[in-house]
């Protein structure tokens, strides 16, 4: 566990050092401030004091930052041979990996963080369901881990970042959409399956204000079954026939 | 601490990269592994480093088997892999920083280390840059300070001296001396001389299987056999008379004319005899001036040339 944190540590530091982490967290503010405030359903057109318009731009917005974030993450160690270096030290793959998962979620927790002050505002010009708010912050970082984890995964079965990208979102698109829409198609168990599957039903009950212990555990599920794919895939290399 | 590699295998696909081999290196020993490009040196480091598994076979470090001890063997090993492979966008001293957090330096100690291995490793005008802007040679240093950071019982260097100006390559060999004193240091390298001025063992791989192992004075006398003298006589007239003398030497095998010199010869000893002293005693005899003689080694490239294109 501390050889995570080592790696977190320094994944958190190379992503402030090199832009990346600014300029996320000034396009997610940004972009999450345009549609909250001023363009769109945003929340003077809705005329209530809560933050759905928020939690709605920002579930998409972290469709693709999370992505973008992760791409390189293992990929850019595989190519430039830096993760032997990190392997052959005592540390195992699943440290490796785990140390990638907590950078990334880190930088997304400080973005979401810095969204606080949408929150404090809002509760100034009205009632504010304040369980929704926060159910709909803690669905954010459910969600946030789900994609990295599957960030991980896409960056860690290739060498070449723009196609970890690319199949990080093909399979977020998959969760986000694609199962939404074709649960609408279907009926009886494959419909029920399907909207099971669906990442958009899970996240708009929680952001309702809705903990439900089936979404927590379905977001959960995906973060470790996408982390435990990423490390058998490094581990991939030691397989012997 | 020891290395026992046993019979130690690694398939590719179809091909053996490392084919049953074993060997053992003992404390305090350096070993230089050489072989052609695609040998199977790199494959057998990166397998006694657990980083990638073996098919058949097993390696021992310290009685402790890689199947079993990871972690352990792992803390004992300093590894600079092939390439030098490093972060660049981080600063050197952050970078070695990082590398003593996950070795487990204690962190009371890691602020000397790092200044030790930022002095031995020549590192002092460089430190505060980030590793990318270093040129090739300061960065094979960042490798060789990361891989002794943790003060490790072995070292597995990977080709150390690539991309050093002379002067640094004389300065990192005499420090791979001094480090093998008390630590086991395996080696791989092309560079042939460098083999013979740092290790003490040299091992030769070809197509997976070692072809050589010993030291190159025994390597040397193995591939010759029998002491080749250049004897060098002033006159260049008395060719014919001094050709027939040596040839009539108890200790002479076989005279030849020297191609390049006309007034030398080259004189094959019998084996495990040499003939030196009945050379010059044939000469003060015949009063004739010895101008030269030398023996002449063969060149450890012959050897290796021999030994990885026979076969």
């Amino acid at each position: 566990m501390k050889s995570s944190w080592v790696i977190a540590k320094r994944e958190l530091r190379s992503f402030f050092d090199s832009l990346v982490a600014y300029i996320l967290l000034v396009v997610f503010l940004g972009i999450s401030g345009f549609f909250t405030w001023l363009f769109g359903s945003d929340v003077f057109f809705i005329g209530q004091a809560t933050l759905q318009p928020f939690f709605s731009i920002a579930y998409f917005t972290l469709f693709f930052f999370i992505p973008a974030l992760t791409m390189r993450m293992i990929a850019e160690e595989k190519r430039s041979g830096t993760l032997e270096l990190l392997l052959t030290k005592p540390v195992s793959d699943w440290n490796v990996v785990m140390g990638k998962f907590l950078a990334a979620l880190l930088l997304i927790i400080i973005a979401i963080a810095l969204t606080l002050p949408y929150y404090i505002t809002i509760w100034s010009l009205g009632p504010i369901d304040h369980g929704a708010v926060w159910c709909g912050y803690f669905g954010l970082i459910l969600m946030s881990m789900t994609y990295i984890s599957i960030g991980l995964f896409a960056s860690s079965i290739t060498n070449n970042q723009i196609v970890a990208f690319l199949l990080a979102l093909f399979i977020g698109v998959f969760l986000l959409i694609i199962f939404d829409v074709l649960s609408g198609n279907f009926t009886g168990l494959i419909g029920q399956l399907l909207d099971y599957l669906s990442l958009s039903t899970h996240f708009d009950s929680i952001s309702r204000g809705v903990i439900d212990l089936r979404d927590v555990l379905y977001f959960l599920s995906i973060t470790v079954f996408g982390l435990v794919l990423a490390e058998t895939s490094l581990t991939k290399r030691n397989i012997t026939d | 601490m020891s290395i026992v590699v046993n019979n130690l295998t690694k398939k590719f696909g179809t091909q053996r990269a490392v084919d049953n081999i074993s060997f053992e290196v003992k404390t305090g020993e350096i070993l230089g592994f050489l072989g052609p490009n695609g040998a199977g040196k790199t494959t057998t480091m990166k397998i006694i480093t657990c980083y990638m598994a073996q098919n058949d076979g097993d390696v021992k470090v310290n009685d402790l088997s890689i199947l079993e001890h990871q972690d352990e063997i792992k803390k004992q090993i300093g590894y600079l892999p092939e390439n030098n492979p490093l972060y660049n966008d981080m600063p050197v001293l952050e970078y070695l920083s990082f590398v003593a957090e996950l070795q487990n330096v204690p962190k009371d100690k890691i602020s000397n280390r790092i200044a030790e291995m930022v002095n031995l490793c020549g590192l002092d005008i460089e430190k505060h840059k980030k590793i990318g802007e270093l040129s090739k040679g300061y960065k094979q240093r960042v490798g060789l300070a990361q891989a002794m950071i943790h003060d490790p019982a072995i070292l597995i260097l990977d080709e150390p001296t690539s991309g050093l100006d002379p002067n640094q390559i004389v300065e990192i060999r005499k420090l791979i001396k001094d480090l093998g004193k008390q630590k086991t240091v395996i080696l791989s390298t092309h560079i042939l001389p460098e083999v013979e001025a740092t290790c003490d063992r040299i091992l030769i791989i070809n197509n997976g299987k070692i072809v050589a192992d010993g030291t190159a004075d025994l390597l040397r006398k193995r591939a010759q056999g029998q002491e080749v003298l250049r004897v060098q006589i002033a006159k260049p007239e008395l060719r014919d008379k001094v050709f027939e003398a040596l040839q009539s030497l108890d200790t002479v095998a076989l005279v030849d004319f020297d191609n390049e010199n006309n007034s030398s010869f080259i004189v094959n000893s019998k084996d495990n005899a040499s003939s030196r002293e009945d050379i010059f005693h044939m000469c003060v005899e015949n009063k004739w001036v010895l101008t030269e003689m030398t023996p002449l080694e063969t060149k450890l490239e012959d050897i290796f040339r021999d030994l990885t294109t026979t076969n």
